[in-house]
């Protein structure tokens, strides 16, 4: 068993009123480069933060070494940040912002000069020491920051998207340098980041967070390969994900076609989400394979091409280092360990209303009822009132509205994960979640307020 | 072989790169003086030729002669001056302790309360001076509401026509002076410094003392600043609250009616002086304040 020097149980973190964290537990072990991957709003500053000491979460403890820390400010811990953008005190030169730490431990000196010479020298920032932090470059401030934080030598080390702010070039270099100075230095690193990439190339693990949970923790290469649901599986690199019917232990149903898998263990025709990685799809030849598609286009990426299939309506994105030409018909095929089935993230919403008429206006034509308060009037449709209806929106019959100009405002957008032909959105009102299919791409954890086509929708008259 | 960034840094090729870029500023206009010149005609008028007026005046007689005796007559003001800067000083001193933590503890704020807080600060100022000062002659005069109350509590002092009041004064017309160019500075101190600092071991009191305080003293000196420039230069605030306490600018005021040339030879050297107190300030600024 290893080590761990800080743990998480049972986190609980709410900002007025707005769940960021919900029921985090997470285990840091000693040494290791352990990242928070996900996308912005799902809650992984928050959790450094709280390991820092600049929030307290509402409900849960945090245990270093084993010790609980609640109540403990920031400057009684033994943890050290590196900060989004630098945070290096503009009044004070390189030396000074380095040796900050130190001079309040009230080290001599001597030591101070010798530990500041020594950190700046492994941040290669030898003879910077007399420069303004102001004269230095992106690189170097971050290079700064990051001396500032391992030379007071502290049990963890925080970075919360310490490389944001680096043109691209710099980033890669950075990332290398960052994981060989954790190497050297053998400290704890935990990293924030949203680029998936540079998750994967550092970390000895990666926890994948999404709206507040922790949706997956394992190696970059688990992670990768064996996704726990479609939303780390859209997030980490490049994945087809398809609505498929598992029909008994290893087969499942995507597009019509029965294919072969390696799981088990699902109820019988249980709906799954079948996640397939672009480089996994072999082309065959169209005679005899079970999945036939069009050749829509071809780009040419330098170590493959990413070639777009439309097969049964469905856009399918295939990494090959052989060229197909555009408009030909291909087969692929995917062996069996290759197609991961996963457990829906949600139980799909049925987008179904069943509600009363508030009242209804012959004459105009139209029917009106209440949803989550709101009067929500339908067009070209006449009930009487008091009359109970069902109503059936299918996922294409919901919109995005301006805000205002909608019928649901204040509608969170929980997931957005393109299935193939369209985007699949998850979304949740006050009292329910609905289900939503659009071809835009929608940012995830906002508010947005939703529209109603009735004109797709389904009405009848229920007793 | 020559590379090619050293070719890039040849002496000539630099001189070249430098000449381009000059004409090209000229052309863009971005670099050129011409908008400049409304406002250039603006200080003759109104700065350049009243001070050249005042130098005239102040080395010459009534008759246009040219003199150095004006400045002599300066001597018999010289307790006025040194009492002046004195109440500047203090008035100054008083605003800077009152605004430092006022300002501090409004930075801490919401934005939008805020900027309510320096709002109902400056709802005072919208008011005419010289009423603001009356309305302290009011409040203090004796058998004033003051004094009334203090002599219910068996205090009997007089609160007009002394220092102190003329202290009140100043510091109550001067005081926004100094809050807000201190709040302008402590306002921007990202917050991420503070917390920087506390991960790095500070407790409250040594992210006062070693981040707060350094980067605010940019503030601290134009407040000083705004506020004893003119303390030390104002009158009707001493004729008002002051009795027969005279300040500076009073003297001024009263001289320049009857004789222009004293007058100008007063305001002169207050000039020098407060030149000289500015000059002092912005070397200690340079100094102490590298941070923005």
């Amino acid at each position: 068993m290893k080590k761990s020097v800080v743990s998480l149980k049972d986190i609980n973190f709410k900002y007025s009123n707005e769940v960021i964290l919900n029921n985090i537990s997470l285990d840091i072990y000693d040494k290791e480069f352990i990242t928070l991957l996900g996308p912005s709003g799902c809650g992984k500053t928050t959790t450094l933060r709280i390991i820092a000491g600049f929030e307290t979460p509402q409900e849960g403890e945090v245990y270093f070494d084993g010790e609980p820390v609640k109540g403990l400010p920031p400057h009684m811990r033994n943890v050290n940040t590196v900060f989004q953008k630098y945070a290096l005190f503009p009044h004070l030169n390189v030396f000074d912002n380095v040796a900050f730490g130190l001079k309040l431990k009230k080290l001599p000196k001597k030591e101070i000069e010798e530990k500041v010479k020594k950190m700046l020298a492994v941040v290669d920032l030898k003879g910077y020491e007399k420069r303004s932090v102001r004269s230095l470059s992106g690189g170097q401030q971050q290079r700064v920051a990051i001396a500032r934080a391992l030379v007071c030598d502290p049990k963890l080390v925080l970075l919360d998207e310490p490389l944001g702010a680096l043109d691209l070039k710099l980033r890669k270099d950075m990332q290398i340098e960052l994981k060989q100075l954790q190497q050297k230095t053998q400290k704890t690193f935990v990293y924030v980041t949203h680029d998936q990439e540079e998750a994967l190339t550092m970390s000895d693990r990666v926890v994948v967070m999404n709206n507040g949970v922790i949706a997956q923790i394992g190696k970059p290469e688990d992670v990768y390969n064996e996704p726990a649901n479609a939303f780390v599986a859209d997030f980490i690199g490049e994945a087809n994900i398809l609505n498929g019917i598992m029909l008994r232990d290893e087969k499942v149903r995507i597009l019509g076609v029965e294919l072969d898998c390696v799981d088990k263990g699902f109820a019988h025709d249980q709906p799954v989400d079948v996640v397939i990685r672009p480089e996994d799809i072999e082309v065959v030849d169209p005679s005899g394979a079970k999945l036939v598609g069009i050749v829509e286009d071809v780009v040419f990426k330098g170590v493959h091409y990413e070639m777009s299939v439309r097969c049964h309506n469905c856009q399918w994105l295939i990494h090959s280092t052989v060229a197909q030409k555009v408009g030909e018909e291909i087969g692929m095929h995917v062996d069996p360990f290759n197609i991961h089935i996963m457990e829906k993230m949600f139980l799909e919403p049925d987008n179904t209303i069943i509600t009363e008429v508030y009242y209804s206006d012959k004459e105009n034509n139209t029917t009106t009822f209440l949803l989550e308060g709101e009067e929500v009037t339908i067009p070209d449709t006449y009930y009487e009132e008091g009359k109970k209806l069902r109503i059936v929106l299918p996922p294409d019959a919901l919109y995005i509205a301006g805000d205002g100009v909608g019928m649901l405002d204040e509608v969170y957008i929980e997931s957005v994960i393109w299935k193939g032909e369209h985007n699949e959105i998850i979304l949740e009102s006050d009292e329910r979640k609905w289900i939503m299919q659009s071809d835009i791409d929608e940012q995830v954890a906002t508010y947005v307020s939703l529209g109603f086509d009735f004109s797709k929708a389904t009405i009848c008259e229920v007793r | 072989m020559k590379t090619k960034k050293s070719a890039y840094l040849s002496p000539k090729n630099r001189f070249s790169l430098e000449t381009v870029k000059r004409r090209r500023d000229s052309q863009a206009g971005i670099k050129s003086k011409r908008p400049a010149i409304p406002y250039l005609g603006w200080m003759l008028v109104f700065t350049i030729i009243p001070l050249l007026m005042v130098l005239y005046y102040a080395f010459t007689d009534d008759t246009g002669a040219f003199t150095l005796r004006n400045f002599v007559n300066i001597a018999d003001y010289s307790h006025i001056f040194l009492y002046s800067l004195y109440v500047a000083l203090i008035s100054t001193l008083i605003c800077l302790v009152l605004a430092y933590p006022m300002s501090f503890s409004i930075s801490r704020c919401s934005e939008r309360k805020q900027s309510i807080i320096i709002m109902f600060l400056m709802v005072p100022m919208w008011m005419n001076f010289l009423l603001r000062v009356y309305a302290w002659v009011l409040i203090l005069q004796s058998y004033g509401p003051l004094d009334t109350l203090l002599q219910l509590f068996g205090v009997d002092v007089t609160l007009i026509g002394n220092t102190g009041a003329i202290v009140v004064g100043m510091v109550y017309e001067f005081l926004p002076f100094m809050i807000l160019p201190i709040h302008a500075v402590m306002s921007k101190i990202d917050n991420s410094l503070i917390e920087a600092a506390q991960d790095l071991g500070c407790n409250s009191f040594f992210v006062f003392r070693k981040v707060v305080f350094p980067l605010s003293i940019p503030g601290i000196i134009s407040g000083v600043t705004m506020v004893f420039v003119p303390t030390a230069s104002t009158f009707l605030v001493a004729q008002y609250l002051g009795g027969d306490q005279l300040m500076i600018g009073d003297v001024i005021e009263r001289v320049f009616q009857f004789n222009h040339n004293s007058g100008s030879a007063i305001a002169l050297v207050l000039m020098i002086v407060i030149l000289g107190f500015l000059v002092f300030m912005n070397r200690f600024g340079d100094k102490e304040a590298v941070g923005r």
